[in-house]
């Protein structure tokens, strides 16, 4: 068994002179070289931009200079994020040969706090699945199960840090993509308010919900992720300046009192018997912790996945427009402008990619707008309005990540509505633009994992970690 | 049958997407399944919803954080183009557009 490092382990190792941060990142690569084969988590490795980092914080543990927080801590990045000098693809062919000319601020500031930077994470194509299957690049395995997805769209990263092939990896949410693959592969797993975290050089997929979060092999390590990407950044104006509390100290207050919406509607039809076992024997924790739990009604959450596909494939047909093969990547040729830009896009996206673009420009066009993109948007109002009655009642509310352990590799690739469904329990939150987490949850069969959603009122991210942090400590990942 | 064949074409036309006769079969079966589950939005009466156009609150919208107009280096031009399909510095190269 390999050693799991965690940001506090690196840190005392680092102070201690027990491995110098070159010689960690060198661990992980060995790592990743023996792993990724299997798995395929990463399709870009960057060890020279690694080492660069590595040699300033080792140069600071020889002066006895002080550490920034995340001093030598490798770290993971998914393939929608812009990394400058390092290829991009987005899990598309369209993308193939991308290198962005400026990073993304979430990865900015990482680095700015000692992450080093390990390589790029596979994913469904911009960020358009929730098995990873949908990847260009082939599907990514997940690390407890092989012949199981590691769900999607942030597949790659959750596979990475759940297989020991990184300390943490940065994801992307928009329905889903970070709490489920977290769910599926066993770790925490976590998506900030809607302008908690700048998404300046997050190549846009649906701009009204997507957003960049943590995931880590513990909440710890997730709050101090997040404590280092969220706040105020220039280069994105849907970045509040909202305050950002210190959410490692946070996440220790006590939970005894909190109340706890259980929603009605959460537990329905359609979720594994052994998901469910494992969620109500969960909730019996928050329950043993002192915790009040309420039951909640939340009446619009079935039509959640109908108004998301709306939405989300509105903007993604619109946001996707960019790709021409004008600026950069892929070009076909074509006799004139107009079928150089139809050959492109027809040879350069993938099927899911099409689907969805055909599916949102349909509900945008001239006489079908307001039967579908406008009726979409008033649910989305009706859905928000869910959460803000809940929190009137409650601190938190709990759910179950996915209605289902991972599925088989191929199990679901014929058939895009069943896949959507997928989303089920999240899609909630990313049009309310709430704050969720994913926390483990104990194995199905022993061996499959659950995830518990925890989710909070806007901004409210410090009770969101908190609970996590003591379902985590009570013993959560072994109910 | 909620779109045709018809419908598909036109949007890929909207779109600037080639199709294929297959792709455009299959997307146009799997849509059309996709659209019969979205019609249950309509059980909800909306006719007093006003539409969610902005997801943060007002105080916190792009009006209230908007930055000062400065004039910041951004040196990039360069790195851009070496990375552009046919590029010709300063320049993008595109096929003819305009037809005499």
């Amino acid at each position: 068994m390999t050693t799991t490092w965690t940001i506090d382990r690196v840190r005392e190792a680092l102070a201690a002179k027990k491995i110098s941060a070159g010689e960690l990142a060198g661990e992980f690569y060995k790592r990743i070289g023996a792993r990724n084969p299997e798995l395929n988590a990463y399709l870009a490795l960057s060890p020279e931009r690694a080492r660069r980092q590595t040699d300033k914080i080792d140069a600071l543990v020889a002066a006895g200079k002080p550490l920034p927080p995340l001093a030598g801590v490798p770290v993971a990045i998914k393939d929608v994020i812009s990394t400058r000098g390092i290829k991009t693809t987005c899990g598309s062919r369209i993308l193939e040969n991308h290198i962005p000319a400026f990073d993304a601020t979430a990865v900015e500031r990482l680095e700015a706090a000692g992450a080093v930077i390990l390589g790029k994470t596979n994913c469904d194509e911009f960020a358009m699945g929730s098995s990873n299957e949908n990847s260009a690049y082939g599907p990514v395995k997940n690390p407890v199960a092989p012949d199981r997805v590691p769900g999607g769209s942030s597949g790659g990263s959750a596979a990475a840090v759940a297989a020991g092939l990184a300390v943490a990896a940065l994801g992307t949410d928009t329905g889903g993509s970070i709490r489920q693959p977290g769910a599926l592969c066993g770790i925490p797993a976590m998506m900030g308010s809607y302008g908690r975290v700048s998404r300046y050089g997050l190549i846009a997929f649906a701009s009204s919900l997507d957003r960049i979060g943590p995931l880590a092999t513990n909440v710890g390590d997730v709050a101090a992720i997040l404590q280092v990407i969220a706040g105020r950044d220039p280069h994105d104006s849907t970045s509040t300046a909202t305050p950002v509390p210190e959410y490692r100290v946070e996440l220790k207050k006590p939970v005894k009192g909190l109340r706890l919406g259980i929603p009605k509607e959460y537990f329905g039809e359609g979720m594994d018997a052994g998901v469910r076992q494992k969620i109500e024997a969960g909730i019996a924790i928050f329950k043993k912790l002192g915790c009040e739990l309420l039951e909640i009604r939340m009446p619009h959450t079935d039509y959640a996945i109908a108004a998301y596909y709306i939405i989300a494939t509105a903007e993604a047909s619109s946001n996707l427009a960019r790709y021409d093969g004008v600026r950069y990547g892929l070009r076909v040729d074509g006799d004139s402008l107009l079928s150089m830009y139809r050959k492109t896009r027809g040879a350069g996206f993938g099927a899911e990619v099409k689907r969805r673009i055909v599916l949102g420009t349909y509900v945008l066009s001239a006489g079908y707008y307001d039967a579908y993109y406008l009726k979409g948007q008033k649910v989305r109002s009706l859905i928000a309005q869910d959460f803000r009655d809940a929190f009137t009642k409650v601190d938190a509310i709990l759910t179950p990540t996915s209605p289902v352990p991972a599925f088989k590799l191929g199990e679901r690739t014929d058939d895009p509505l069943q896949m959507y469904l997928a989303d089920i329990y999240t899609v909630t939150g990313s049009l309310a633009g709430v704050p969720g987490i994913s926390v483990p949850c104990g194995k199905v069969g022993g061996k499959l994992p659950v995830g518990l959603q925890i989710f909070g009122s806007a901004f409210g991210e410090a009770r969101v970690l908190q609970l996590a942090h003591a379902f985590e400590q009570a013993g959560g990942a072994s109910v | 049958m909620k779109i045709s064949r018809e419908d598909v074409l036109r949007v890929a036309e909207l779109a600037y997407l080639d199709l294929s006769e297959t792709e455009l079969e299959t997307y146009r079966a799997q849509i059309d399944e996709i659209l019969e589950y979205i019609g249950k939005l309509n059980e909800l009466d909306t006719a007093n919803v006003e539409p969610m156009a902005q997801v943060l609150s007002e105080d916190q919208t792009a009006d209230a954080t908007l930055r000062e107009d400065l004039v910041v280096p951004c040196a990039v031009a360069e790195d851009v183009l070496k990375h552009a399909p046919d590029p010709e510095p300063p320049y993008f190269r595109v096929p003819k557009v305009i037809e005499r």
